[in-house]
């Protein structure tokens, strides 16, 4: 058969594989291992790759030396809640609108939105700092919400359309001669159908958000009570040395929401990223 | 025509809220960049005109060598990226016990929120007490520690293999999806007529993959080309200005020095670069897309 391995073929594809997950995964390895290790451990030579006499103390004393901890990660999962909610809320009407309307100019501005996908918020961080200032919203939620949302905007719209073109016509049509409004499909026929296409698009929306608050909360926040994760991880670095084992283990305490989660709704991911790599 | 009309204005009703978010947050703040970038805009109160100022500025520095260092850096990180996701997902594709798992393991750094995964490469490259450096010495392969960030020429390539490793999950699912996407009757046909494995790679695959080759490589290079997170977090473009690219320059000047007019003047060049990448990416997808509809 043509799928069928011959041993060394097998071998050769499994080191393969390991080589590349051990790029992937080593510094996970390499993390949970240091959370594992002792400050006094960690910081001798020669190295030491396991954790002699390791345990999980850094997993306990890291809520004592940074008591906002928990906090952090709250804000990091509000902070992309609501980002991905607004994206979705603008998002839906928007791909619909491309989707189903071909107008004069949609093709246009079709192009200007995903010209919007090549600027990121590095970019226009100094006219973004200005505005946000004239709004008024520096050191609060907003500051690192409303600039987060405009960068997803891009993607979520073309993801979405690629999915919404392929909802049948004929139901926006049947509706329409039923008498039902424009808006009234929309809300009635075209959502309920078009739920997992959402669903895929809310969560790379949310992973979006996640991973890209960084910049926003850097620059645009200076209150500790609204830090995100990834700016809050740096409460860890102290005067004198940074408190690696409990900055690890914090990670991991950080992140595994977000990875349990993700891994439960992996099989959207998957089939949202081939939607797009298979229809552009 | 009343009814075409009507549905016209729902079109644009439906589109007005995300096309007032975008203009508010993305394209004023890209006139402004333009506007402040010919003022000596700062924390005074005061802002003048100063014409093309800040511009000589940029070319009198080693602004040249910033944008040079950015064009090499970038071209590694994207070309390393696309060689490592092409591997990855010929492996992933072998239909081999256990690939569902394998998939879900490579997506971590892409989940990740990007400072975790760069704060764990960080300890990795530390050269008394890191994974790398510890491990080369256990192995005999170098003399002393190598502190990775702390030398010019070793932290530009840390850097890189840290874009590279965030980068390479996305690309590895994306061939992945591609290389899935071809028929396989083009596969028993050539495997009827008795062509080996790699000749069928070689013939097959890759050809079909050239075009997802490019969107994805021009989609990377437009991503490394912004990258930030990673050098600023593992060495702030240090040492000695050896990881500073145009992005990192542009934040020290902007938000550290709090000189805004020179700041945006970079970032107005920063601009037409990214706008040079993207007029090319439109014109080479549409090329593809008309060459397949042939």
């Amino acid at each position: 058969m043509i799928n069928r391995y011959r041993w060394y073929e097998l071998v050769a594809i499994y080191a393969g594989i390991f080589v590349f997950l051990a790029f992937i995964l080593a510094p996970f390895v390499e993390g949970f291992i240091v959370s594992l290790k002792p400050l006094s451990l960690l910081f001798s030579s020669p190295y030491k790759f396991w954790p002699e006499n390791g345990s999980f103390a850094a997993y306990y004393t890291m809520w004592e030396s940074v008591p906002g901890f928990a906090r952090y990660i709250f804000n990091s999962f509000f902070i992309s809640t609501i980002v991905t909610a607004i994206v979705l809320i603008l998002v839906i009407p928007a791909a619909y609108a491309f989707a189903r309307f071909n107008f004069r100019g949609s093709g246009l501005l079709l192009g200007a939105f995903l010209a919007v996908n090549m600027f990121s918020g590095a970019v226009l961080l100094i006219p973004l700092f200005r505005l946000m200032r004239s709004f008024g919203v520096l050191n609060t939620y907003l500051a690192m919400i409303m600039p987060g949302v405009a960068f997803l905007i891009p993607s979520a719209i073309w993801l979405l359309r690629t999915y919404m073109m392929r909802i049948p016509r004929e139901l926006d049509e049947a509706a329409f001669v039923d008498g039902a409004s424009h808006f009234y499909t929309l809300r009635r026929v075209i959502l309920p159908i078009a739920m997992p296409g959402i669903t895929v698009v809310a969560i790379t929306t949310f992973i979006g958000a996640y991973a890209q608050q960084f910049i926003y909360a850097l620059t645009f926040n200076s209150k500790t009570e609204y830090m995100p994760l990834p700016v809050g991880l740096f409460a860890y670095f102290g005067r004198q040395e940074v408190i690696w084992n409990e900055l690890m283990a914090a990670s991991f305490v950080g992140i595994a929401p977000a990875v349990v989660v993700i891994f439960l709704l992996q099989r959207y991911l998957v089939s949202g990223l081939t939607a797009g790599a298979v229809k552009q | 025509m009343s009814v075409q009309r009507s549905t016209i204005i729902f079109a644009w009703i439906l589109l007005l809220p995300a096309v007032l978010y975008v203009t508010v947050i993305v394209a004023y703040p890209l006139v402004d960049t333009f506007i402040l970038s010919f003022t000596d805009a700062s924390l005074k109160k005061t802002t003048n005109w100063v014409g093309w100022v800040n511009y000589d500025k940029i070319f009198n520095e080693t602004f040249a060598e910033v944008i040079f260092r950015t064009f090499v850096w970038t071209f590694f990180s994207v070309s390393i990226k696309m060689i490592i996701g092409v591997f990855g997902a010929t492996m992933l594709n072998a239909a081999v016990p256990g690939r569902a798992l394998f998939r879900l393991l490579t997506m971590p750094p892409w989940i990740v929120p990007m400072a975790i995964g760069i704060f764990m490469w960080g300890w990795m490259y530390n050269g008394q007490f890191g994974m790398i450096s510890g491990v080369l010495q256990n192995w005999g392969l170098i003399d002393g520690p190598i502190a990775f960030l702390a030398r010019g020429s070793t932290a530009f390539w840390a850097t890189i293999v840290t874009d590279v490793w965030i980068g390479v999950p996305l690309v590895t699912l994306y061939m992945l999806a591609a290389m899935q996407a071809i028929p396989q009757d083009l596969y028993e046909a050539a495997w009827t007529d008795g062509a080996g494995r790699f000749y069928r790679f070689r013939r097959i695959t890759l050809p079909l993959l050239v075009p997802s080759l490019i969107t994805m490589s021009m989609l990377s290079l437009i991503a490394t080309f912004n990258s930030f997170d990673i050098i600023w977090i593992l060495t702030q473009g240090g040492p000695n200005g050896e990881t500073t690219t145009m992005i990192i320059d542009t934040y020290r000047t902007a938000i550290g020095s709090k000189k805004y007019g020179e700041g945006a003047a970079r970032a107005v060049l920063i601009c037409i670069f990214l706008s040079i990448f993207c007029f090319a990416y439109f014109r080479v997808t549409s090329r593809l897309s008309a060459g397949e509809q042939k």
